[in-house]
């Protein structure tokens, strides 16, 4: 594959870092951004047309709590005027019937409703605060509306034994399509990795039980299950390669390659007040930086799946090699692959008792 | 309901037609398809009118120097398709 540049598919608007929950496992950054720091109505609005433009056909809004921004309404309109698809991910906590009624009619294509758990004290527990029955309330107004959703469960440790219980109150819902996710560790969670990643023996049932369901709710349920890639043998295709098709807009403005890249030392990046989407897309040094092959050493360089998994995350690479250029570690053909073995040897060996104890969490704060 | 020939298929909930460069895509949560001629007949006819039947007789008229038979599996091929990705509800 030579460098070419292909259209960006998917935006994925981070509109704030302003949310109701503290995840343990939250994939924004350490570094939250204040509202102070949030792009205008009107700068998004510019955002959503100039990425139609280039080829975006669907935008993810996230945060953060997307709901917390004021103009959620308009933002959504606005992006569906552009032409895109438009997606919202959220907790569902500070939605009523009303704001409901009002983003379906705004041209909400899809919800993605989060869970932390299928019970109300462990979700409670990873949360930080009283939030699950709020959802099961967001869940049951929604069969009123013509909108697709979809409930998105985040699988670690402590909860991945419940995946039955989480599929029930999908199934006695409106919901078309359910997200399981085993944690991926970054920012917050890679910071809490020690007490969310899931024991050999509980994935390898989850493994079974996922391809049961799958075949029993074929053409009714869309059933979607991301492992812990730390006991993958290949790296996951991270955001579908770098630069290849999704673009992250984070609450200030800035483009990113992939929601973690602002831990890569000596990366800059161009912000949407300064220049056009195209412009970042096509020509940003951090979108060039890991774009297509030149950038790979070996084993990536001559590996016959370098166009599969584009040599992993780059994130992931940094995280746990210190090397944003290094094979993902993950791979079971990386240099460094014995240390992610030596950090599963960790989580399997410990005494049941330490690893099913409730840890001292380090909850993500809500910026003000 | 399942796919049957007298049954009724409608795009589901947050699943519709966009446009990309002209061309026409299906868009859905998480994916978009891109749509040729014959693959978007049959889906501009999943409305919750047209029989799975019908779509098959119109499409044979339109593609009518294509077997009838190789018509008929392929359209029966291509909504087994949608509605594996949930994309289709079928009603009497």
């Amino acid at each position: 594959m030579a460098n070419e540049i292909s259209n960006p598919l998917a935006l994925i608007a981070e509109l704030t870092h302003r949310c109701p929950l503290h995840c343990v496992y939250c994939s924004n950054p350490l570094e939250l951004q204040t509202r102070a720091n949030e792009l205008s109505t009107e700068m998004w609005f510019r955002v959503f047309n100039e990425a139609a433009e280039a080829g975006v056909l669907q935008a993810d809004f996230t945060g953060g709590e997307p709901l917390n921004r004021p103009d959620i309404v308009e933002l959504v309109r606005a992006a569906r005027s552009a032409g895109l698809y438009v997606n919202l991910i959220t907790s569902g906590l500070p939605l009523d019937e009303t704001k409901l009624a009002a983003l379906v009619a705004a041209g909400l294509d899809h919800i993605q409703l989060s869970f932390q758990g299928a019970r109300e004290e462990t979700a409670n527990e990873i949360s930080g605060t009283k939030s699950h029955a709020q959802k099961l309330r967001v869940l049951d107004w929604l069969r009123q509306h013509r909108v697709a959703v979809t409930l998105n469960f985040v699988i670690h440790r402590r909860n991945i034994d419940q995946l039955a219980e989480m599929l029930a109150i999908a199934e006695s819902s409106c919901a078309t399509r359910i997200e399981f996710a085993n944690v991926q560790y970054y920012g917050w969670a890679f910071a809490n990795r020690e007490n969310l990643l899931p024991t050999r023996a509980q994935l390898d049932q989850s493994l079974a039980f996922i391809k049961r369901e799958q075949e029993r709710l074929q053409g009714r349920m869309r059933i979607e299950y991301v492992v812990p890639d730390y006991y993958a043998k290949y790296p996951k295709p991270c955001m579908g390669g770098w630069g290849r098709k999704l673009m992250v807009i984070t609450p200030s403005g800035d483009a990113l390659p992939c929601h973690a890249a602002q831990v890569i030392p000596g990366l800059s990046f161009e912000n949407v007040k300064a220049r056009s989407l195209r412009e970042i897309w096509e020509h940003s040094a951090a979108f060039q930086k890991f774009r297509g092959e030149d950038w790979m050493r070996e084993p990536c360089r001559t590996c016959d799946r370098r166009e599969q998994d584009f040599g992993g995350c780059r994130c992931q690479a940094l995280l746990l090699a210190r090397d944003a250029a290094a094979t993902d570690p993950v791979c079971s053909l990386a240099p460094l692959r014995p240390k992610v073995d030596a950090i599963l040897a960790g989580a399997n060996a410990a005494p049941p008792a330490q690893l099913f104890a409730k840890p001292a969490w380090l909850y993500r704060p809500n910026p003000s | 309901m399942p796919l049957e020939l007298n049954s009724r298929p409608r795009l589901a909930p947050g699943c519709r037609l966009g446009e990309d460069n002209r061309q026409r895509v299906l868009l859905m949560p998480e994916r978009a398809l891109r749509l040729n001629g014959p693959s978007l007949e049959i889906v501009e006819r999943c409305d919750g009118k047209h029989t799975v039947q019908q779509i098959i007789l119109e499409l044979q008229k339109i593609y009518s120097k294509a077997q009838p038979q190789k018509v008929e599996e392929d359209i029966l091929g291509y909504l087994a398709l949608l509605e594996k990705d949930r994309a289709l509800d079928f009603e009497l």
